[in-house]
């Protein structure tokens, strides 16, 4: 113990238990604080009164008394007392009478418990209650998809009153624009990655050439658009969450409220509104990107020309695969917007709020955005495109 | 509870020469402090000032860009980890906005140091919580709130219980009454003056509220011009500085301070 308290006193508590006929006697000394606590308490809390009826305790030994070590005598002196002993002495160096004071004033109160029991009914509460809230989380956002559809509609109907041009061109930028470097490079990047994929199996072949078709087909229908979307879902949404999130916690919704401005108007339609407008940028942006990359990677790897490339995808793809791409992009825009700006004004007055709820704002934006995908292929082949 | 010191009237907490630049702001021009052991110092000085800055140097939250902070007579601004640490042990900090961490209960973060630094028992733990909780006016139905559960006067209370755990013998309390109501405010006030005297603390604490000047601080600290003015708060009235001028004689000033 001694080394607990280096920068303390080096000696360590001690108490004696005496029994002298109907006399109980504790001796007390030492150091007792919060360091040291530990070496006596639970010898303290074993002491038995073995038919004593009276109870001496005399601490004016102890060199050093604080809140914990002062706590530990008069819980041993209450604990004599329920026991049913008369306590006749209680000394302790004159020194600490107001540190004792003060814990004595306040009436033993009982402890604070630390609630940790984990039990089958605990768990069973715990998984309805997460299955109700994410029913809940459901019916909040696709009454949040209405009404920002209905909003929308309005805009529509009188632009002049409803539209913010400066706050979506900003967005616009913030989305779009900004975001180029980034969904370029990874979507060259994933244009090289299938195409080194597709040559190396395709080869063994003698199909080299279908790996074009691969390719062209795979990122313009699939995953140009699910791989764009989900790296503005990481990147816009939840900048929609945190921004959102931040103002709330900071009462400047309320303000603008009390100001008499649409929140819907001025913060939320320019967000949904100009991802909707950038994200079908963006796929065209990555679908050539990736395009590009793969073209390099069929050239270096199985010596296909640029021109033969662009002759093998023209015959490999046609409007409607790329329309079925792009089709895709202002749904996925829209969710992802519309996810990002409820998240945002769900979050609660405080710090920690805006962090949970701006990763669930990507959370569910990539489900949304990968089921609405799965929903698409399925419309798409019953419609035979 | 503490080695007493060989001279009774050596300085708990030093300062010599303190300077501090925030970006190429001069905050602190080369300010001596002496802060004795035992008492209840106030910094006061208008926003911006510098006054939560010189709190967080010395409490190692900061580096000054110059001089030399001594507490408990040792270095507080030794690159020294295992001595800061140590240091850190024999002082409270008390923020502004309590600090309290947000995702366990008032318990819990009262619990914190304990489980740092001691091995008590879990059982030991939640009476010392209890204790401390019960020192500084919560009642046991806090112990198992969160933090968000709490108002702003509830929070500092419970933010105090878990700066007092480990019985500190400076607690420094940033704007401790910021954000409280009067009646709150009194009561915050008189519970400090109550702590400080039955655990012989020395309370180094920035504020504003001239209430809690007039009712707890033995000596003040003024900081205009980028340096300090010390003295009790007559002497320090006496100062022919036109912020201090303003700052006591002014309305609210004179209302506190009875003048």
């Amino acid at each position: 113990m001694a080394k607990m308290g280096s920068a303390m006193n080096a000696s360590t508590p001690w108490f004696r238990v005496d029994h002298d006929g109907q006399t109980l006697r504790l001796t007390a000394g030492g150091p007792w604080t919060v360091y040291h606590a530990v070496s006596v308490d639970a010898g303290l809390r074993a002491i038995v009164p073995n038919k004593a009826a009276v109870a001496e305790i005399d601490a004016s030994q102890i060199e050093a008394l604080d809140t914990t070590g002062a706590w530990l005598l008069l819980r041993t002196r209450a604990h004599l007392k329920d026991a049913g002993l008369k306590i006749a002495r209680f000394e302790y160096p004159e020194s600490y009478r107001p540190l004792v004071g003060i814990i004595e004033s306040e009436h033993l109160v009982a402890p604070a418990e630390v609630v940790t029991h984990v039990s089958l009914g605990t768990f069973l509460e715990r998984l309805g209650r997460s299955s109700h809230a994410v029913l809940i989380l459901g019916v909040g956002i696709l009454g949040y998809l209405g009404r920002i559809t209905i909003e929308w509609f309005k805009t529509i109907y009188a632009p002049q009153r409803h539209f913010r041009f400066t706050a979506t061109a900003h967005q616009i930028e913030q989305v779009g624009i900004n975001a180029l470097p980034i969904v370029g490079l990874l979507m060259f990047l994933v244009g090289i990655v299938l195409a080194y994929q597709g040559a190396d199996q395709l080869s063994r072949y003698g199909l080299d050439i279908l790996t074009v078709n691969a390719l062209g087909i795979g990122v313009l229908r699939e995953l140009g658009v699910l791989i764009t979307a989900i790296i503005i879902a990481g990147r816009s949404g939840s900048a929609f969450t945190a921004e959102i999130g931040t103002m709330k916690v900071n009462e400047e919704i309320d303000a603008m409220q009390t100001m008499g401005l649409n929140i819907d108007d001025v913060l939320i339609l320019p967000r949904v509104t100009g991802l909707v407008i950038a994200l079908p940028f963006l796929t065209f942006f990555a679908n050539i990107m990736a395009l590009i990359g793969g073209a390099m990677m069929c050239y270096f790897q199985l010596g296909i020309t640029v021109p033969a490339f662009i002759r093998q995808l023209h015959e490999a793809v046609n409007v409607n695969t790329f329309l079925v791409g792009m089709i895709k992009a202002p749904v996925f825009a829209y969710v992802i917007g519309m996810v990002g700006c409820y998240e945002g004004l769900n979050v609660e007055r405080n710090a920690a709020s805006v962090g949970k709820l701006t990763t669930r704002a990507v959370v569910e934006s990539v489900f949304l955005v990968i089921v609405l995908d799965a929903g698409f292929s399925v419309m798409f082949s019953i419609l035979g495109f | 509870m503490t080695p007493e010191p060989t001279d009774s009237n050596q300085p708990i907490i030093s300062i010599r020469g303190l300077v501090t630049n925030l970006g190429d702001r001069l905050i602190h021009d080369h300010i001596d402090l002496d802060v004795r052991r035992g008492e209840v110092i106030a910094i006061v000085g208008g926003s911006g000032s510098g006054k939560s800055v010189l709190l967080r140097s010395i409490v190692g939250l900061m580096r000054p860009q110059e001089g030399a902070i001594e507490v408990f007579g040792e270095d507080a601004l030794a690159y020294d980890e295992t001595a800061l640490r140590r240091l850190q042990r024999r002082w409270g900090v008390l923020f502004q906005e309590g600090a309290l961490f947000s995702s366990q209960t008032v318990a819990e973060n009262v619990q914190v140091p304990l489980r740092e630094y001691t091995k008590m028992s879990q059982e030991l733990m939640n009476e010392i919580a209890a204790v401390k909780l019960a020192m500084v006016g919560l009642g046991e139905d806090a112990a198992a709130k969160f933090p968000s559960e709490l108002s702003g006067g509830m929070k500092k209370r419970a933010s105090l219980a878990r700066a007092l755990v480990l019985d500190p013998e400076i607690v420094f309390l940033d704007e401790p009454t910021a954000g409280l109501d009067p009646i709150a405010a009194n009561a915050f006030d008189e519970l400090i003056r109550n702590l400080q005297k039955s655990l012989n603390l020395t309370v180094f604490m920035v504020t504003h509220d001239l209430d809690t000047l007039r009712s707890i601080a033995d000596r003040v600290a003024v900081l205009v011009n980028r340096t300090l003015k010390v003295g009790t708060i007559a002497e320090v009235m006496r100062d022919k500085d036109p912020w201090i001028q303003d700052y006591f004689s002014g309305p609210r000033g004179r209302a506190a301070l009875g003048s």
